[in-house]
């Protein structure tokens, strides 16, 4: 459902993303990892179609992100980093506004919106705005945006980063729930997360994936834990 | 479609959920109100809107930009372009809608001024086809500022970069249609060059409107200056809507 093709950009002298190139499939979830400033968000923007790619391409459930890029934003759902909103939107008419523009016909509306709104339990905030939330509840707004549409891929930017250990627990009990139906790819700093929910991940250091394996047998292969794995690959 | 009427309603909305729309009317209609009496609006004894008309331009170099500022560059500030790029919208779409949603609040703070026709007509036996088509004139010419400041939003993440830069440009597009800028152009540039310069003047195009005139070249210079600016605004998105 991804199929990623030599995708390629820089930023000046910078490689940010050099080459890469992988597929996942409906039902798994790729742990995308690698240091700060390795090309996880650059390579994840390019998916998106929110940054044009040097060269390369890639195609989401068989759409081309460069010469049919709606089509691609309409069959994916995406968390950036930091979960940007509308601060002075509650959260009902923020979740209305992405139906809006996602076409989500208005008798369908209701419907999906009470369906994120219990997954991602934000409903005691539902008609609070977006800038009073604590960034935990933000993320899980920016969570039910990308999933009212019940996308078949998910692209998911540090999707736990900012939550508490109980919140942490229950996106990914969420992301476990949905992991079969969909293609799900989250990138990651937490470690443990990988090994709890991934079913498969990729290293990403300098611009180029330099592993990709189960971490299960990532570890097998490197020794240690999968910490150690993670040190070993990107020193 | 979906993607223009949804951008369209946010924004317009937008403008009402916080103060900024209300500060605006307050300060808009209060200078709209005060500068054709500063003028001595009653010692003229003529039952039109001249007075009102002739300061309007001056006032939207000031108030345009700061409903203009926030359009895009808010949106690069806290981040939000990357979810609207990546939901199924158009970078047009997206342009368009902001566009429209901000001439249509332009057009509701110009129509808030009602009270200065109905003073006029009170007053005396106004042409009333002058005033209409000053009006339309007025709604034009707020679309060309507004182009002008939504192509400066774009250019930066920081509002007042982008206030300064609008409030600038919009002196200029005002200002070189003015017997002295002209005058002092005329000394140091051919005759043919000043004449075309001076047609791209936002005063002169309005000027005639306010006269009860409307001008096929008039309309086309607001139609192209206005499809011009977006479309340049547009071009930036597309190319610098990640950085």
């Amino acid at each position: 459902m991804i199929k990623v093709e030599d995708l390629r950009r820089s930023f000046g002298p910078i490689k940010a993303v050099d080459g890469i190139s992988f597929e996942v499939e409906k039902g798994q979830v790729l742990g995308f990892l690698g240091p700060n400033g390795a090309g996880k968000s650059t390579a994840m923007k390019m998916l998106v179609c929110f940054l044009k790619p040097d060269s390369g391409t890639a195609k989401i459930c068989g759409h081309d992100i460069i010469k049919d890029s709606i089509a691609v934003r309409r069959s994916l759902g995406y968390l950036a980093e930091n979960a940007p909103a509308y601060g002075e939107m509650t959260v009902a008419s923020f979740l209305t506004f992405v139906c809006d523009a996602r076409g989500i016909a208005p008798a369908a509306r209701k419907d999906a919106i009470e369906r994120v709104i219990n997954m991602c339990s934000i409903k005691n905030v539902y008609h609070q705005p977006i800038e009073t939330l604590s960034k935990g509840y933000k993320r899980r707004v920016g969570l039910a945006q990308c999933l009212i549409h019940n996308p078949p891929v998910l692209i998911l930017d540090e999707p736990t980063d900012g939550l508490d250990p109980n919140q942490k627990y229950e996106v990914r009990q969420l992301i476990n729930s949905m992991a079969k139906d969909k293609c799900i790819l989250i990138s990651t700093h937490i470690l443990d997360e990988v090994e709890a929910i991934c079913t498969r991940s990729i290293i990403v250091n300098r611009g180029k994936i330099v592993a990709d394996d189960t971490p299960a047998k990532l570890k097998e292969k490197h020794g240690g834990t999968f910490e150690e794995v993670f040190r070993k690959i990107t020193r | 479609m979906s993607g223009f009427t949804a951008v369209c309603k946010r924004e317009f909305k937008g403008y009402f959920a916080t103060p900024v729309a209300y500060v605006f009317l307050i300060i808009f209609l209060a200078a709209a109100g005060y500068l054709p009496f500063k003028d001595r609006f009653f010692d003229f004894r003529q039952a039109d809107m001249r007075l009102f008309f002739k300061w309007l331009p001056v006032l939207y170099i000031f108030m345009v930009p700061s409903v203009a500022m926030r359009l895009w560059a808010e949106e690069r500030r806290s981040g939000s372009i990357e979810l609207l790029f990546t939901l199924p919208i158009t970078v047009w779409q997206a342009v368009l809608g902001k566009f429209l949603a901000a001439w249509f609040f332009l057009a509701i703070a110009l129509a808030l001024t009602f009270p200065m026709p109905i003073t006029v007509c009170y007053l005396g036996d106004p042409d009333m086809g002058q005033i209409i088509t000053g009006y339309m004139g007025a709604l034009l010419m707020a679309g060309a500022y507004l182009a002008v400041g939504c192509f400066f939003s774009a250019l930066t993440r920081n509002q007042v970069i982008s206030f300064i830069l609008s409030v600038v440009a919009c002196s200029v597009l005002y200002s070189i249609g003015l017997p002295s800028s002209i005058d002092a152009l005329n000394t140091i540039l051919p005759g043919q060059l000043v004449g075309a310069i001076e047609k791209l003047s936002f005063e002169n195009h309005f000027e005639s409107m306010q006269r009860g005139v409307i001008q096929l070249s008039d309309l086309g210079f607001f139609a192209v200056i206005i499809s011009g600016w977006v479309w340049a605004c547009t071009l930036i998105l597309e190319e610098r809507k990640a950085q």
